[in-house]
Protein backbone atom coordinates (compact mmCIF):
# COMPACT_ATOMS: atom_id res chain seq x y z
CA UNK A 1 0.00 0.00 0.00
CA UNK A 2 1.61 3.17 -1.05
CA UNK A 3 -0.98 5.94 0.82
CA UNK A 4 0.47 7.48 3.97
CA UNK A 5 -1.31 6.63 6.92
CA UNK A 6 -1.66 9.27 9.36
CA UNK A 7 -1.63 8.84 13.09
CA UNK A 8 -2.47 11.12 16.60
CA UNK A 9 0.42 9.63 19.20
CA UNK A 10 -0.30 11.30 22.42
CA UNK A 11 2.07 10.43 25.21
CA UNK A 12 2.15 11.21 28.92
CA UNK A 13 5.80 12.36 30.09
CA UNK A 14 6.49 12.32 34.04
CA UNK A 15 6.19 16.02 35.55
CA UNK A 16 8.61 15.52 38.25
CA UNK A 17 11.33 15.66 35.00
CA UNK A 18 10.00 19.08 33.78
CA UNK A 19 12.93 19.83 31.09
CA UNK A 20 13.35 16.41 30.32
CA UNK A 21 9.77 16.75 28.08
CA UNK A 22 11.00 19.00 25.07
CA UNK A 23 14.15 16.60 24.65
CA UNK A 24 12.21 13.60 24.82
CA UNK A 25 9.67 14.79 22.27
CA UNK A 26 12.79 15.75 20.09
CA UNK A 27 13.83 12.01 20.73
CA UNK A 28 11.09 10.26 19.77
CA UNK A 29 10.81 12.72 16.26
CA UNK A 30 14.01 11.75 15.39
CA UNK A 31 12.63 8.01 15.46
CA UNK A 32 9.89 8.71 13.32
CA UNK A 33 12.35 10.26 10.82
CA UNK A 34 14.58 7.12 11.07
CA UNK A 35 11.93 5.07 10.16
CA UNK A 36 10.88 7.00 7.10
CA UNK A 37 7.95 8.12 8.76
CA UNK A 38 7.29 12.46 9.08
CA UNK A 39 6.48 14.09 12.05
CA UNK A 40 3.40 17.14 11.15
CA UNK A 41 2.84 18.26 14.09
CA UNK A 42 4.08 17.68 18.00
CA UNK A 43 2.78 19.75 20.82
CA UNK A 44 2.60 19.91 24.32
CA UNK A 45 -0.61 19.90 26.37
CA UNK A 46 0.42 20.95 29.00
CA UNK A 47 0.34 19.63 32.44
CA UNK A 48 -2.85 18.38 33.82
CA UNK A 49 -4.42 16.38 36.48
CA UNK A 50 -4.61 12.57 35.61
CA UNK A 51 -8.09 11.22 35.71
CA UNK A 52 -6.23 8.23 37.81
CA UNK A 53 -3.25 7.47 39.38
CA UNK A 54 -0.52 5.65 37.20
CA UNK A 55 2.09 4.57 38.97
CA UNK A 56 0.78 6.39 41.61
CA UNK A 57 1.21 9.84 39.87
CA UNK A 58 -1.66 12.67 39.93
CA UNK A 59 -0.45 14.57 36.86
CA UNK A 60 1.44 14.25 33.88
CA UNK A 61 2.59 16.52 30.90
CA UNK A 62 0.84 15.59 27.82
CA UNK A 63 2.20 15.69 24.39
CA UNK A 64 0.32 15.14 20.81
CA UNK A 65 2.40 14.47 17.83
CA UNK A 66 0.89 13.79 14.06
CA UNK A 67 3.04 11.37 12.60
CA UNK A 68 2.50 10.32 8.73
CA UNK A 69 4.38 7.07 7.46
CA UNK A 70 3.92 3.20 6.63
CA UNK A 71 3.09 2.09 10.19
CA UNK A 72 6.60 0.88 10.80
CA UNK A 73 7.74 3.82 12.49
CA UNK A 74 5.21 3.45 14.84
CA UNK A 75 5.82 0.32 16.02
CA UNK A 76 9.40 1.06 16.86
CA UNK A 77 8.03 4.68 18.32
CA UNK A 78 5.75 2.76 20.37
CA UNK A 79 8.45 0.52 21.34
CA UNK A 80 10.60 3.50 23.03
CA UNK A 81 8.11 4.27 25.01
CA UNK A 82 7.10 1.16 26.24
CA UNK A 83 10.86 0.89 27.27
CA UNK A 84 11.21 4.70 28.70
CA UNK A 85 10.52 4.60 32.10
CA UNK A 86 9.55 8.28 31.77
CA UNK A 87 6.32 7.57 29.51
CA UNK A 88 3.61 7.08 32.13
CA UNK A 89 1.25 5.98 29.25
CA UNK A 90 1.17 6.03 25.42
CA UNK A 91 -2.01 6.67 22.85
CA UNK A 92 -1.97 5.77 19.16
CA UNK A 93 -5.08 6.45 17.18
CA UNK A 94 -5.26 6.05 13.45
CA UNK A 95 -7.06 8.99 12.05
CA UNK A 96 -6.92 8.67 8.29
CA UNK A 97 -9.57 6.44 7.61
CA UNK A 98 -11.86 8.46 9.91
CA UNK A 99 -10.69 12.10 8.44
CA UNK A 100 -11.56 10.60 5.22
CA UNK A 101 -15.01 9.55 6.16
CA UNK A 102 -15.52 12.96 7.63
CA UNK A 103 -14.33 14.79 4.95
CA UNK A 104 -16.58 12.32 1.89
CA UNK A 105 -20.09 13.13 4.85
CA UNK A 106 -19.26 16.68 4.36
CA UNK A 107 -19.06 16.73 0.70
CA UNK A 108 -22.21 14.86 0.31
CA UNK A 109 -23.45 17.13 3.08
CA UNK A 110 -22.78 19.63 0.53
CA UNK A 111 -23.98 18.32 -3.06
CA UNK A 112 -27.33 17.77 -1.13
CA UNK A 113 -27.42 21.73 0.00
CA UNK A 114 -26.31 22.48 -3.17
CA UNK A 115 -28.84 20.77 -5.17
CA UNK A 116 -31.75 21.89 -2.94
CA UNK A 117 -30.85 25.65 -3.81
CA UNK A 118 -30.93 24.82 -7.45
CA UNK A 119 -34.33 22.84 -7.30
CA UNK A 120 -35.61 25.62 -5.22
CA UNK A 121 -35.17 27.78 -7.91
CA UNK A 122 -35.57 26.01 -11.01
CA UNK A 123 -39.37 25.11 -9.51
CA UNK A 124 -39.50 28.98 -8.80
CA UNK A 125 -39.25 29.34 -12.58
CA UNK A 126 -42.28 27.29 -13.63
CA UNK A 127 -43.69 24.05 -14.94
CA UNK A 128 -43.35 25.54 -18.36
CA UNK A 129 -39.73 26.50 -18.18
CA UNK A 130 -38.75 23.28 -16.47
CA UNK A 131 -40.51 21.14 -19.10
CA UNK A 132 -38.38 23.41 -21.77
CA UNK A 133 -34.87 22.52 -20.02
CA UNK A 134 -35.79 18.67 -20.23
CA UNK A 135 -36.64 18.92 -23.95
CA UNK A 136 -33.27 20.62 -24.37
CA UNK A 137 -31.39 17.99 -22.73
CA UNK B 1 -30.42 14.85 8.66
CA UNK B 2 -32.68 18.00 9.83
CA UNK B 3 -33.88 18.29 13.53
CA UNK B 4 -37.45 16.41 13.94
CA UNK B 5 -39.68 19.08 15.32
CA UNK B 6 -42.62 16.92 15.40
CA UNK B 7 -41.73 15.00 18.58
CA UNK B 8 -41.74 18.08 20.87
CA UNK B 9 -42.48 17.19 24.05
CA UNK B 10 -46.32 18.67 25.12
CA UNK B 11 -45.06 20.36 28.28
CA UNK B 12 -41.68 21.22 27.01
CA UNK B 13 -40.01 24.78 26.99
CA UNK B 14 -36.53 25.69 27.69
CA UNK B 15 -35.25 22.01 27.52
CA UNK B 16 -32.12 23.57 25.53
CA UNK B 17 -30.64 24.89 27.78
CA UNK B 18 -31.18 23.36 31.45
CA UNK B 19 -31.07 19.88 29.58
CA UNK B 20 -28.28 18.95 31.91
CA UNK B 21 -29.48 19.44 34.69
CA UNK B 22 -33.16 18.04 33.59
CA UNK B 23 -31.22 14.47 33.11
CA UNK B 24 -29.29 14.89 36.17
CA UNK B 25 -32.38 15.29 38.16
CA UNK B 26 -34.32 12.68 36.47
CA UNK B 27 -33.89 9.89 39.19
CA UNK B 28 -35.76 12.36 41.68
CA UNK B 29 -38.97 12.08 40.08
CA UNK B 30 -39.88 8.39 40.75
CA UNK B 31 -42.05 6.57 37.77
CA UNK B 32 -43.08 9.29 35.82
CA UNK B 33 -41.54 9.26 32.66
CA UNK B 34 -40.46 12.43 31.00
CA UNK B 35 -40.78 12.50 27.51
CA UNK B 36 -37.95 14.86 25.90
CA UNK B 37 -37.16 15.82 22.46
CA UNK B 38 -35.13 12.98 20.84
CA UNK B 39 -32.39 14.68 18.68
CA UNK B 40 -29.11 13.91 18.04
CA UNK B 41 -26.70 17.13 19.58
CA UNK B 42 -24.22 15.98 17.16
CA UNK B 43 -26.37 15.97 14.04
CA UNK B 44 -27.73 19.07 14.63
CA UNK B 45 -24.39 20.76 15.18
CA UNK B 46 -23.20 18.28 11.91
CA UNK B 47 -20.11 16.39 13.46
CA UNK B 48 -18.35 14.20 11.65
CA UNK B 49 -15.48 13.25 14.07
CA UNK B 50 -15.66 13.47 18.17
CA UNK B 51 -12.11 14.47 19.14
CA UNK B 52 -11.17 12.33 22.18
CA UNK B 53 -9.31 15.09 23.52
CA UNK B 54 -12.12 17.13 23.52
CA UNK B 55 -12.62 16.59 27.38
CA UNK B 56 -15.23 19.18 27.82
CA UNK B 57 -17.49 18.16 25.42
CA UNK B 58 -16.86 14.34 26.29
CA UNK B 59 -17.85 15.25 30.04
CA UNK B 60 -21.26 16.18 29.12
CA UNK B 61 -22.09 12.72 28.20
CA UNK B 62 -20.53 11.13 31.65
CA UNK B 63 -22.45 11.49 34.40
CA UNK B 64 -20.98 11.54 38.45
CA UNK B 65 -20.28 7.79 38.15
CA UNK B 66 -17.97 8.08 34.71
CA UNK B 67 -20.52 6.15 33.03
CA UNK B 68 -21.35 6.71 29.15
CA UNK B 69 -24.77 8.03 28.98
CA UNK B 70 -26.81 6.07 27.37
CA UNK B 71 -28.33 7.18 24.31
CA UNK B 72 -31.87 6.76 25.22
CA UNK B 73 -31.22 9.42 27.71
CA UNK B 74 -29.26 11.64 25.65
CA UNK B 75 -31.15 11.30 22.41
CA UNK B 76 -28.18 10.75 20.16
CA UNK B 77 -28.14 8.99 16.95
CA UNK B 78 -26.65 5.37 16.79
CA UNK B 79 -23.89 6.37 14.91
CA UNK B 80 -22.83 9.51 16.79
CA UNK B 81 -23.39 7.71 19.97
CA UNK B 82 -20.63 4.85 18.85
CA UNK B 83 -18.33 7.66 17.40
CA UNK B 84 -18.77 9.35 21.52
CA UNK B 85 -18.48 6.07 23.26
CA UNK B 86 -14.84 5.30 21.26
CA UNK B 87 -14.11 8.74 22.16
CA UNK B 88 -14.96 8.39 25.51
CA UNK B 89 -12.83 4.70 25.83
CA UNK B 90 -9.75 6.57 23.97
CA UNK B 91 -10.10 9.40 26.51
CA UNK B 92 -9.55 6.90 29.62
CA UNK B 93 -6.96 4.79 28.25
CA UNK B 94 -4.66 8.23 28.52
CA UNK B 95 -6.19 9.10 31.66
CA UNK B 96 -8.06 12.35 30.01
CA UNK B 97 -11.34 11.10 31.86
CA UNK B 98 -12.05 8.54 34.32
CA UNK B 99 -12.78 4.68 34.59
CA UNK B 100 -14.86 5.15 37.53
CA UNK B 101 -15.56 7.73 40.42
CA UNK B 102 -16.62 6.92 43.66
Amino acid sequence: METKRQYEVVFIVDPTVDDEVARLTDNFKQVVVDQGGSVTKAESMGKRQLAYEILHKKEGTFVLMEIEGSGREIAELERRMRVNDRVLRYLTVRVDEDRRRAEKLKGRRQAKAAKRSASSSQSRRGPAVEFADANGE
Amino acid sequence: MSANYEDRPRGGGGYEADDDQDRRSMGGRGGRRIHRRRVCRFCIDKVDLIDFKDVRLLLNYLPERGKILPRRISGNCATHQRMLAEAIKRARNIALLPYTTD
